[in-house]
């Protein structure tokens, strides 16, 4: 395993007491694979990301449990290592690119800097490896494209750069925060056909995170779907998305408008995701499930055997 | 007789530098053309829908026909009632400082009765005591629902829609457009719907029509359009939507990105990234003919 997360916790403290913006998080991936979370906005899955990656914006930190990298513990490492750890065996892949990259700096340099700081290369080295790159994520006349700078790029050509960034030092771990929702379809099914090829030629863990089923779909091996900041369901994709077991899936796989010849009415969960500082005792999804009984409102559940599949749902409970 | 009707309606905005650059560096004046000859009608009762990507034009077209702007060449003309525009973004269009009682009853002023206003927020799915707080209060959905609640406030017979689900949640965005086809079948209402994702509109859409830099290259009933695409463009657009049931089915690679707007190619604007183009189509405009503007479609090419 490359990345072993186990029992994470995170809260924001306020002057009304803690908030738990996620709880008891688990999760593991292996070289090669991509794991994707998928989650409404407030479901914690940004927050997981940056979790895994030690860029929890303070006053957030982790309450409790381990996020482990190659059997390594992260995330009790001092600001300056996990600093050289993020970059080296970490890339991040943000959703806006303009926000990874340096406006005054043409892109060849950044590249070129990224690389020398994490790779022992002399400056010509780093500048093929740097153009080698750029051919690699489709970047047309790479060499004619090396001295410009960000904003002489389209949006989909920018988020090209910022993996070439993030694949800059051959990081193991790859965490990538809804790196195709500000671009248009036909380029996200560019970047999506990228991200999954750099996935499987490389053997690095990725971990995608993106509202969008569609996405996870095309792109990751399993998922794990999240509600109120825990992971309420986790499986293989075609699984998930062709039986799912928890009625949270349920309705969000219905709800998700599809092509079709025909107009139809589309599955509705009523109500909305619970803000941190109301979460309903219980299983959070209670009030809107179709489907509780006593047991949802007062014991919250864990994530057990469900189908091919494990969900954190009492209609799952062994009898 | 069309409820509304858009004659080669074309727009240019004037993108020019500054008087100074222009005399320094002797440039000439630019101007970008968003809208290009462009012509549908809608009929009453029906939902048609607009979709392309980013710069393609299409909120341009819904700001031509409610009149926020003028057209530059042709004709838009309105034989409704009253018209109503609902926008993608429910955060930036309810004033902050006013109770959402006021917001839904602004239109309405005049004969302003609070009964009125909470029929409006019941309409929507809102309670009537909603109306006493102020925006901040509601989750996006719920604004959007607002939003709804005041265009409807004027009894219009005809609401243009622009991306309004775009900024929602895909369990909230199944929310609100079952509240829009509700309310279409329960007041009558025509819509324009503008939207860039095809999944959307093909839930809602009677009739389809796609924009690309600033034309329409097909229109077509929804359903022969998502079963029997003709325009190149609108084959790959299809074909770029991620595949929910996994079929495994093979798909084109998508190439290529939209072209800049200042500098359009000659000929069919889709040309550089058509795999069926020839000399033909990198020097004339095709011309819509049939509903569909190709010249490969038209000579039977494909």
């Amino acid at each position: 395993m490359i990345l072993q997360v186990e029992g994470l916790k995170v809260e924001f403290p306020t002057r009304r007491g803690a908030l738990t913006a996620l709880d008891s998080i688990s999760f593991e991936i292996a070289p090669g694979e991509v794991l994707g979370v998928v989650g409404e906005s407030g479901a914690g899955k940004s927050i997981t990301g940056l979790a895994v990656i030690g860029l929890l914006e303070p006053p957030g930190r982790i309450a409790g449990g381990q996020v482990r990298l190659e059997g390594r513990r992260i995330d009790n490492l001092p600001h300056e290592a996990m600093r050289r750890l993020r970059g080296r065996k970490i890339g991040v892949i943000f959703q806006d690119p303009l926000t990874s990259l340096n406006p005054l700096y043409s892109i060849g340099r950044q590249l070129e800097e990224t690389i020398l700081t994490h790779l022992p290369m002399t400056k010509a080295q780093a500048k093929a490896r740097a153009l080698a790159l750029l051919r690699e994520v489709g970047i047309p006349a790479p060499e004619a494209r090396y001295a410009n700078y960000p904003h002489q790029f389209s949006g989909g050509m920018r988020q090209r750069v910022v993996i070439a960034l993030a694949l800059a030092a051959e990081p193991q771990l790859l965490i990538a925060d809804e790196p195709t929702t500000a671009l248009d379809v036909s380029i996200q099914a560019q970047v999506i056909a990228l991200l999954k090829r750099l996935a499987a030629e490389r053997g690095a863990a990725v971990m995608l995170i993106t509202h969008d089923m569609g996405v996870i779909a095309e792109t990751a091996n399993r998922v794990a779907v999240m509600y109120a900041g825990r992971i309420v369901e986790v499986g293989a994709v075609r699984d998930v998305i062709h039986s799912p077991q928890h009625p949270y899936t349920v309705g969000l796989m219905g709800s998700i408008p599809r092509i079709a010849a025909k107009r139809s009415r589309l599955v509705q969960i009523e109500g909305a995701m619970p803000r941190l500082n109301a979460i309903p005792p219980g299983c959070a999804f209670n009030p809107r499930c179709p489907r509780q009984f006593d047991r949802c409102l007062v014991e919250r559940p864990n994530l057990m055997a469900a189908g091919t599949s494990q969900a954190a749902c009492w209609l799952h409970a062994p009898a | 007789m069309p409820l509304l009707k858009l004659d080669a309606v074309s727009r240019d905005f004037d993108v020019s530098r500054p008087w100074l650059n222009r005399v320094l560096e002797h440039e000439p004046r630019r101007t970008l053309r968003a809208v290009d000859g462009v012509s549908f009608s809608v009929e009453p009762g029906e939902t048609l829908a607009l979709v392309g990507e980013s710069g393609s034009g299409k909120s341009t077209v819904a700001r031509l026909i409610v009149g926020l702007y003028t057209p530059t060449e042709g004709s838009v003309r309105f034989s409704g009632r009253r018209m109503q525009m609902i926008f993608q973004d429910p955060y930036a269009s309810l004033n902050p400082r006013w109770r959402v009682r006021d917001i839904v009853a602004e239109p309405i002023r005049v004969l302003h009765t609070k009964n009125r206003v909470d029929e409006l927020l019941v309409q929507v799915g809102l309670s009537p005591d909603d109306g006493e707080k102020y925006p901040h209060e509601f989750s996006g959905g719920q604004r959007q629902r607002i939003s709804i609640a005041r265009a409807l406030a004027g009894e219009p017979d005809f609401l243009v829609c622009d991306e309004p689900t775009s900024a929602l949640d895909v369990s909230v965005q199944a929310q609100i457009l079952n509240l829009m086809t509700d309310l279409q079948s329960r007041l009558g209402l025509t819509y324009l719907f503008i939207s860039h994702n095809l999944a959307v509109v093909s839930q809602v859409a009677d009739r389809v029509g796609v924009m690309y830099c600033g034309r329409i290259v097909e229109l077509a009933r929804a359903v022969d359009l998502f079963t029997r695409p003709r325009h190149p463009y609108t084959r790959m657009l299809l074909d770029a939507v991620p595949d929910l049931s996994m079929s495994g089915k093979p798909r084109t690679p998508v190439a290529g990105e939209v072209p800049n707007p200042l500098a359009p190619p000659p000929g069919c604007t889709f040309h550089p990234r058509c795999p069926h183009a020839n000399e033909r189509c990198r020097t004339e405009v095709p011309a819509v003919i049939n509903d569909v503007a190709c010249h490969a479609v038209q000579e039977g090419r494909i």
